[in-house]
């Protein structure tokens, strides 16, 4: 399989403070990667070094042998290969669902209102929303929302999903229903990265846990099941242990 | 009961040269509240970029407007620049001219206000969306910050109509002046005129301003 996205000795800093050190990374087509690692080790400032929402200190990073740069005018057209889920939704809230969903395609990919609305209201359909189309934002709950904001990321047809903590302003019963969905993408072949706090979630979507840990990755691993009931490394035990109780 | 001196306004064509007298306020102040909305959009965007040249500029602009009199304005546009620079603006330019000025200072900073209080991440959510700065401006930014405006602006709005009285300074026959030429025609035989006349006035500007300060409430209903 081929080599979709590659990291090479990313560093990035916030003035003093060094948030990612010589990180390395390559995903391949159709694969999901799970990022874990306590609050604060760097595992949302590094997706958003992904599709250039924040400027880096050093390396290198591309997407499909084009490289990343904040700030170059060309960074809208690799963005359209790079998709982004937030933790809080960020639909437009002035917009309803359906214009949420087609704005950027028409838009940006210039592709007809027809063609747009034909695909956005298959893929609603496909999340259960379809008869919230003209609903406004703040008429839908929170796992609705974020089903939207997953399926006008979807409607760019990017070639890898970033997801960041994407369920943990939902209420428990509605994280479910968003997990689904992720599931059902990542079935269909999507190439997902995703930072999440879901362990059990993690388990059983990944095809690569990567453990992060003050702006370091610690563990990398296929060996999904493996990780979770024993990782190597000491501070990997003692993360996952912080989510269970006895 | 004394007369309240209403009736002069049905003597002859009075009433009618009143309501002349408010169209030429109303007219001064729809063109400039107009091109303020206009300016003033553009100003705040302005007013958001991260350049110091360009932020000292646009805050002595502001402080400027805010701190002189809008009076003193009319009069050195008015007064002032046609023997200086030789300008001959007529009262209703130099009007206009004033009042956009004024207008455009401060719906730039209202602009900025509401630029500045959509989030930072709804601009990231457009950007990795992969629209550029322009699009993400036009389509996101841009109509969030008209919602957000229109209850800040239609107060300067109102403020702004108001304060067309100013112009009987330079020699605009508006309302109120209209107003006083009346009273002053009937001195003799209608000395109160003045509290009927001025009070007829006052109800006019309430008529004029209170259908904006409503559409504004339901604008903010229909946008909440």
């Amino acid at each position: 399989m081929s080599e979709l996205l590659k990291v090479t000795h990313l560093h990035k800093e916030f003035g003093a403070n060094v948030v990612l050190k010589d990180i390395n990374l390559s995903v391949k087509k159709g694969e999901v990667v799970v990022i874990i690692g306590p609050s604060g080790c760097g595992k949302s400032t590094f997706l958003r070094c992904l599709n250039g929402l924040e400027d880096i200190q050093g390396g290198v990073i591309t997407v499909d042998g084009l490289p990343v740069e904040a700030g170059k005018r060309d960074i809208t057209k690799l963005r359209q290969k790079i998709g982004m889920v937030f933790q809080s939704y960020e639909l437009f809230p002035h917009k309803t669902v359906l214009e949420n969903c087609i704005l950027a395609p028409t838009k940006v990919q210039k592709r007809t209102r027809e063609d747009a609305i034909k695909e956005a209201l298959e893929l609603l359909d496909k999340v259960g929303l379809v008869d919230k189309k003209d609903y406004y934002p703040r008429q839908l709950s929170g796992g609705q929302k974020q089903r939207v904001a997953i399926v006008r990321a979807l409607l760019m047809h990017p070639e890898v999903i970033l997801f960041d903590e994407v369920t943990a302003a939902l209420d428990p019963e509605m994280v479910h229903e968003v997990l689904e969905t992720m599931i059902a993408l990542a079935k269909a072949g999507s190439t997902m990265l995703i930072v999440t706090h879901e362990m059990d979630f993690a388990k059983a979507i990944a095809d690569r846990i990567i453990f992060l840990d003050k702006g370091d990755i610690v563990e990398e691993t296929t060996e999904v099941k493996d990780f979770f009931a024993e990782p190597k490394t000491d501070r990997a035990k003692k993360f996952l242990k912080t989510f269970t109780y006895d | 009961m004394a007369s309240l001196g209403i009736d002069v306004l049905f003597k002859g064509t009075n009433f009618l040269r009143l309501l002349q007298g408010l169209w030429v306020s109303i007219e001064i102040s729809l063109i400039a509240v107009v091109l303020s909305i206009v300016l003033g959009l553009l100003v705040g965007m302005l007013m958001t970029v991260e350049n110091k040249l360009l932020k000292v500029i646009l805050k002595i602009y502001l402080e400027t407007v805010r701190i002189m009199p809008q009076m003193v304005l009319l009069f050195i546009v008015y007064f002032g620049t046609t023997r200086v620079f030789g300008w001959d603006m007529s009262a209703e330019s130099s009007a206009i001219f004033v009042f956009t000025f004024w207008g455009t200072a401060e719906m730039g900073d209202l602009v900025r206000g509401s630029i500045k209080s959509i989030p930072n991440i709804q601009f990231e959510s457009a950007f990795a969306l992969g629209m550029d700065k322009i699009q993400t401006y036009l389509y996101i930014i841009l109509p969030q910050t008209v919602r957000r405006l229109i209850p800040l602006s239609i107060n300067l709005i109102t403020r702004m109509i108001k304060t067309t009285s100013l112009v009987m300074m330079i020699g605009i026959v508006e309302v109120l002046k209209v107003a006083q030429q009346i009273i002053e025609a009937n001195r003799k035989v209608s000395p109160n005129a003045a509290f009927g006349v001025f009070a007829v006035v006052f109800l006019l500007y309430f008529l004029v301003c209170w259908p904006i300060s409503r559409l504004s409430v339901y604008l903010e209903k229909r946008w909440a």
